[in-house]
């Protein structure tokens, strides 16, 4: 893929450079394509011979198309090194648009970026537009391709669905917000995209909303996520106000450059990283995510996996200058979004070990990876957090399709009752599966393993490792990154088995799924297996020079004003062979486990009839807080509300009864007592006295002047004149 | 020709005015009265006018005229209607409002 990509990088310089950069002026087009491919399925999908889906497939096509031949542009620019001018190659005037066009040219990389302006409030004209850099190119080929991916899977995933044509028609209309919100120019645009793709998920979950779970799933993550929205909207407000604009290049270089004080820039982050935590299932506000596999297998892959989820990573990654310089990244060995990440990454890997749904895992399993790049991005490993998003799209995307394609089969998520021994039955989904788990776990030559190593590194923990010149010493995020890369083979061991191997626990016989959901699992294994070689380490020998950190100089912005100066750690054999022996380790564990001593119980079985949750308290205490979900959706549901309900209710109630209540009752009474008075004396006589009054004067004036009011035209003009007669007079006397 | 002649002239027709509007029963001899009036003023306006040596009052009394134009449109278009719903245009038969 690395080597494939150069290839085309290097014929796109040769090329005429005249032509060179349209696709990127112009990249509104692509979130404009499924945007409008919305409003056709919607208004009139129904009378399509596929109900619409054909129009959604040939819109996210064409955004794809288009996503590559930005990427392409995009590379030949990079590699071409910025020899470009960029102020007159931009400047085209466009009709009625005022274009606001430039190019932040230095350092051999420039943004483009293009602005319309989109509404004036006194001296104040917020602009709207596109930001087209390395970053934004990357997202939109993930989202383009997902996207274009699961369009096709749906067609046969949802076949004959009651809502075929909604479905497709809100995938169009997510599909069209993700892109708007990665291309979005300024932070006001974001985080319109921002509640656009949480409408769409949250619409998505509910897709079968008749059963009630699937309802109550849909409300969860909406309300969720609107606690972190609030943070966004007040942490770009802070922005707005601290920075003066609401462009993104506008607010990070205020934040590089001083112009907003450490404080605010805190404040700032702070208010942001809320809103990373509900988008991308940060542990505490992660309990949405895995409610949310209510939905259809394909939202969850498409949304709930590779794009939605990494908004909030995409997020950080945009705003980097604000969160690096808030949080003193650069530097020290603890802060508060490394900690997140890594608490996070423990979290979801330790939940994916009790589930019996397969979605839930691969939930979990999503959960921990996010904050992998979270933990990245606390580090200053910024590249490496994007690599993993990068990767991990495609990997764990081709995971949940896997899991899709099993369900589709047993028509069961239930892992322990409905499934095993589905390696004879469905080799396409066994073998991709295999592949996304093989990534996942972090295993040499896969994706995962590439991407997952390059954030060890940039922990630049334990200087021994040699990972050195990383950004700090966070040798607690890499311990929490090694103890994750264990657990993440042993409960991918777990799936595998419980799925694939031993003997089938279900009803009737599963078939293998059709090509239009194996040709999407089998791309998306591919790129799990190749993603990975698009960023050789740079000390790899190898590969040839040229192939490595093809990745890092197409996507960082270097050199440039409003993105901050990290440093990259270089990467250490030692440590890549440590973590890929703490992955082995891992899965030999959870292998022993399974299949040697629970396949030697049965074919059947799923776990031993005296494991260790049998024998040991603590292991069962253990198993039953994992089970339980650190009881945090008991925490919220019975601990905050219930104790507003339960004990709080019942102690205020006894204040309230016996010290409250006397109080008011004390005052109650004397009210009372003081009401009455008012009452006789002062309501009843001097108020109504008035009320009644003035009710009974304009009553009684109404009767008289009713006389004046007789129809007559001519009385009229009489009482008219005589009235201007008598002005007269008054005037004349007067003057 | 004196000021006083010409406001003498205007006194007479506005009272002329006055009393059709107030006496005569006929809708139609009403706003005739009406336009008495207000030429009764632009009498005034143009006396003046000559009087103060400027075209001021002439101008004001173009859009007298021309207001006036409008109000006796408006007022036929009334008289019209009251005829045809009617069959009468005698303004004391005219007492849906009274109170």
């Amino acid at each position: 893929m690395g080597a494939l990509s150069a290839v085309f990088g290097a014929e796109a310089v040769g090329e005429a450079t005249a032509a060179s950069g349209w696709f990127l002026e112009n990249a509104w087009l692509i979130w404009l394509f499924p945007a409008v491919s919305f409003l056709l399925i919607l208004l009139f999908g129904k009378r399509f011979p596929k109900g619409g889906s054909e129009i959604g497939i040939f819109a996210v096509g064409a955004s794809f198309v288009f996503g590559v031949a930005t990427a392409i542009q995009w590379i030949s620019e990079v590699e071409g090194g910025g020899s470009k001018g960029a102020e007159g190659e931009y400047a085209l005037g466009a009709g009625a648009l005022s274009l606001a066009a430039e190019g932040e040219s230095s350092g051999g990389v420039s943004a483009v970026s293009r602005s319309i302006t989109w509404l004036t409030n006194g001296a104040e004209s917020i602009g709207a537009g596109i930001l087209i850099d390395g970053l934004a190119v990357m997202m939109i080929f993930v989202v383009t391709l997902v996207s274009l991916l699961v369009h096709v899977y749906s067609t046969d995933y949802v076949a004959g669905d009651r809502r075929y044509t909604h479905f497709f028609a809100f995938l169009s209309l997510f599909t069209a917000s993700m892109l708007f919100f990665v291309t979005a120019s300024t932070t006001l645009q974001m985080l319109v995209g921002w509640e656009l793709v949480g409408v769409c998920s949250f619409a998505l979950i509910g897709h079968w909303w008749e059963e009630k779970p699937n309802s109550n799933a849909a409300l969860k993550a909406f309300f969720t996520n609107r606690v972190g929205d609030m943070g966004l909207i007040i942490g770009v407000s802070i922005l707005f106000f601290a920075a003066g604009t609401f462009d993104v290049i506008g607010v990070n270089e205020a934040a590089l450059n001083g112009t907003m004080t450490h404080t605010v820039t805190l404040a700032a982050a702070l208010c942001l990283t809320a809103a990373v935590m509900s988008k991308s299932g940060q542990f505490f506000l992660h309990t949405w995510l895995p409610d949310a596999m209510a939905g259809p297998t394909p939202v969850s892959a498409l949304i709930h996996a590779a794009t939605m989820v990494v908004a909030g990573i995409f997020m950080i990654a945009r705003l980097y200058g604000v969160f690096f310089e808030g949080y003193s990244i650069g530097g020290s060995s603890l802060n508060l979004l490394a900690l997140i990440g890594g608490v996070t990454t423990l979290v979801g890997a330790s939940l994916a070990f009790v589930q019996n749904d397969i979605k839930k895992v691969l939930a979990y399993s999503t959960i921990s990876q996010l904050g992998y790049m979270v933990l990245a991005l606390g580090v200053g490993a910024w590249t490496a957090a994007l690599f993993h998003l990068f990767t991990h799209a495609f990997f764990k995307a081709c995971l949940f399709l896997g899991s899709g394609s099993v369900s589709h089969a047993v028509h069961s998520f239930d892992m322990k009752k409905d499934m095993g021994g589905l390696r004879a039955h469905m080799p396409h989904t066994y073998r991709t599966f295999m592949l996304g788990t093989l990534a996942l776990a972090g295993l040499p030559i896969f994706s995962g393993f590439w991407s997952k190593d390059e954030i060890l590194v940039g922990t630049g923990g334990w200087g021994f490792f040699g990972g050195t010149d990383a950004n700090g010493s966070y040798t607690i995020m890499l311990v929490m990154g090694l103890v994750t890369a264990a657990l993440t083979g042993a409960y991918m061991t777990r799936v595998v088995y419980l799925t694939f191997f031993g003997e089938y626990r279900g009803h009737g016989t599963p078939h293998e799924s059709g090509p239009r959901i194996t040709a999407p699992l089998w791309i998306l294994g591919s790129l799990a297996v190749v993603a990975g070689f698009i960023n050789f380490p740079p000390g790899f020998q190898l590969v040839p020079e040229s192939w490595r950190e093809k990745f890092f100089q197409w996507v960082e912005p270097v050199g440039v004003s409003y993105f901050p100066s990290i440093k990259h750690a270089t990467p250490s054999w030692s440590l890549a062979i440590v973590s890929v022996i703490v992955a082995l380790a891992g899965i030999a564990a959870a292998a022993y486990y399974y299949f040697v001593r629970v396949r030697a119980v049965s074919p059947m079985a799923t776990e031993l009839p005296n494991g260790p949750t049998r024998r040991w308290v603590l292991a069962r205490a253990g198993h039953s807080v994992l089970v339980n979900k650190y009881y945090l959706d008991w925490l919220y549901t019975r601990v905050i509300v219930g104790f507003v309900k339960g004990p709080l209710a019942k102690g205020t109630n006894w204040v309230n009864q016996h010290v409250i209540d006397r109080v008011v009752n004390e005052v109650g009474t004397r009210s009372v007592q003081a009401g009455n008075v008012v009452y006789h004396k002062v309501d009843q006589l001097v108020v109504d006295g008035v009320v009644n009054a003035t009710g009974k004067i304009s009553d009684a004036s109404g009767e008289e002047l009713r006389r004046m009011q007789t129809g007559k035209v001519q009385q009229y003009a009489a009482i008219m004149f005589i009235a201007a007669t008598i002005l007269a007079g008054i005037f004349i006397i007067v003057i | 020709m004196y000021l006083n002649t010409m406001l003498l002239l205007a006194a007479v027709l506005f009272c002329i005015g006055v009393y059709g509007v107030l006496a005569r029963r006929n809708g139609v001899l009403v706003l005739m009265s009406i336009e008495l009036i207000l030429n009764a003023v632009n009498i005034n306006l143009v006396a003046f006018g000559a009087f103060h040596a400027t075209v001021v009052g002439q101008i004001f009394a173009l859009f007298v005229i021309t207001v006036a134009a409008a109000e006796v449109g408006i007022g036929l278009a009334i008289v019209l209607l009251l005829y045809r719903n009617r069959r009468s245009i005698n303004l004391d038969q005219v007492d849906l409002m009274r109170g």
